[in-house]
């Protein structure tokens, strides 16, 4: 179990203050879909119904809410396990204080990606998405063989007006981190 | 009720990799009255840069909407996340308004404007079970597929979260079931049923990914299952494409053909499996295609 790829192991070592970044825990908690965290109360329903979390020890739905309440920056950054979330939706449905897990595990990820840490296929995906305005390149010669096996013709999208929507947006995030 | 006539938004992943899913649906649709109308200008649903800016996500979502919004037609997709994705946007943007004046802000600058929940966004199984019906549905099987044992799985999108998908019973799911006895054969129930495949986690740790997959698979071999039923693109591949793959990660071999619904119902209503294109399926129903 220990082919990691981009997720090592946790190595656990006591929590001191200096883990805790509160500039950081407020600047999430102004993200959409973080609102409700404060009402985490610790049972672990989440982790217990995480399809993830069944095979791998790494992963804990809870765990990851109670560093984000303390603004544990650092420890939920350190192992990219923030990317493990498989965004099923389970821990939602069942989290008996109705925090939205997956919101706040996304709001981490967009906070990784702000900073710098996104993973390969993603910059992939947007930049074929600025490109043709679909998430993969879809070559020719299979648009061809769409037509050849009596489908109609792939559409084709406004590529420069779907890149100015999605450039409109990177803007407005740049003077002021202003996040909402 | 609706007339039976949807802009047919077809995503991403669908024309990239798996035409075999489109080719089935739009036959089996075709039969049941279901007129599509293409989707002219239309772009990545957004769901896959939720991750990286969720906003980006709600505007590529909105600019999809504002079109279905023009066009005065119901949006029908055959990828339940493109399907969740749509209707989550659509129903954001009807009830919130900071959302709404935000994304219409972008939205301005090249000339469209998003009112929100004037359409209504459909996974084609909401299609089959509450517009079309299952009683049409059972008058259209010619051939019902009596010996055959299957087993389902629905996909997390298609239901999760439910206080925006508000269809079946995430938890105890009915319609996919419903639907596959429409056919005439039999849906098992096994350990583990209505948990994810595993598909989401694919590049980024592609064990934890396998042994997901690997763990329905055994519990669905275990029940004696023909086949598995699925009605998602990445649901599908992750058991088709990568089959051989969990074979080997597990050590231990499948051999489930992986079907998409409308596969299943098109032979059942009587179509030629080339029509359907079982053919390209990774795993073989050959077996399966005897039988009936
Ligand atoms: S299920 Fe909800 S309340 Fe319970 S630990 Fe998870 S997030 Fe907290
Ligand atoms: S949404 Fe993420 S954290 Fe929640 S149950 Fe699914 S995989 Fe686990």
């Amino acid at each position: 179990m220990s082919d990691g790829k981009l997720v090592s192991e946790t190595k656990s070592k006591a929590v001191t203050m200096c883990d805790f970044d509160c500039s950081f825990k407020a600047e999430l908690s102004k993200v959409a879909g973080v609102e409700n965290l404060k009402f985490c109360y610790q049972c672990g329903t989440c982790t217990a119904d995480c399809p993830i979390a069944r095979v791998s020890k790494d992963f804990r739905p809870r765990t990851i809410m109670r560093m984000t309440q303390l603004g544990m920056k650092e420890r939920i950054f350190e192992d990219n396990k923030i990317w493990l979330c498989a965004a099923c939706f389970t821990c939602v449905d069942h989290c008996p204080q109705g925090v939205d897990i997956a919101g706040v595990m996304r709001a981490l990820r967009n906070q990784a990606v702000k900073e710098g840490k996104i993973p390969k296929t993603f910059v992939d995906i947007k930049n074929n998405i600025h490109k043709s305005g679909l998430a993969y390149d879809i070559p020719d010669m299979r648009k061809r063989k769409r037509v050849e096996n009596g489908l109609p013709e792939l559409p084709i999208a406004n590529s420069q007006e779907i890149s100015k929507l999605l450039n409109l947006v990177a803007k407005s995030k740049e003077p002021k981190t202003e996040n909402n | 009720m609706t007339d039976l006539k949807y802009l047919f938004f077809l995503g991403c992943v669908i024309p990239y990799r798996l035409a075999s899913f489109e080719v089935s649906s739009r036959k089996v649709l075709e039969k049941l009255g279901v007129e599509l109308e293409e989707m002219p200008e239309a772009n990545c649903c957004g769901l896959p840069l939720d991750s990286v800016d969720h906003e980006s996500m709600l505007v590529l979502a909105a600019r999809n909407l504002c079109f279905a919004e023009q066009k005065g037609l119901d949006v029908m997709t055959l990828c339940p996340g493109c399907a969740g994705t749509l209707r989550k946007v659509n129903k954001l943007v009807q009830e919130d308004k900071a959302v709404k004046e935000k994304i219409n802000g972008y939205l301005k600058e090249v000339g469209l404007k998003l009112e929100g929940g004037k359409i209504r966004v459909r996974h084609l199984l909401q299609v089959l079970s509450e517009d079309i019906g299952y009683e049409k549905i059972k008058q259209a099987v010619i051939n019902p597929l009596t010996d055959l044992k299957v087993a389902e799985h629905i996909g997390c999108h298609v239901l999760r979260p439910k206080k925006y998908i508000g269809f079946d019973d995430p938890e105890n799911p009915v319609i996919l079931k419903q639907l596959i006895e429409a056919t005439g054969a039999q849906s098992l129930d096994y350990m583990y049923k209505t948990d994810c495949c595993g598909a989401p986690i694919i590049g980024v740790n592609d064990k934890l990914s396998l042994q997901i997959a690997g763990d329905k698979l055994k519990n669905i071999k275990k029940v004696n299952a023909q086949a598995l039923i699925t009605v998602c693109p990445f649901c599908q591949m992750m058991f088709d494409t990568n089959q051989k793959r969990i074979e080997q990660a597990l050590e231990e071999k499948f051999g489930i053909p992986v079907l998409h619904y409308p596969q299943l119902l098109g032979l059942a209503m009587g179509l030629d499996p080339k029509d359907l294109a079982i053919n390209e399926l990774r795993v073989k129903a050959t077996n399966l295609l005897n039988k009936n």
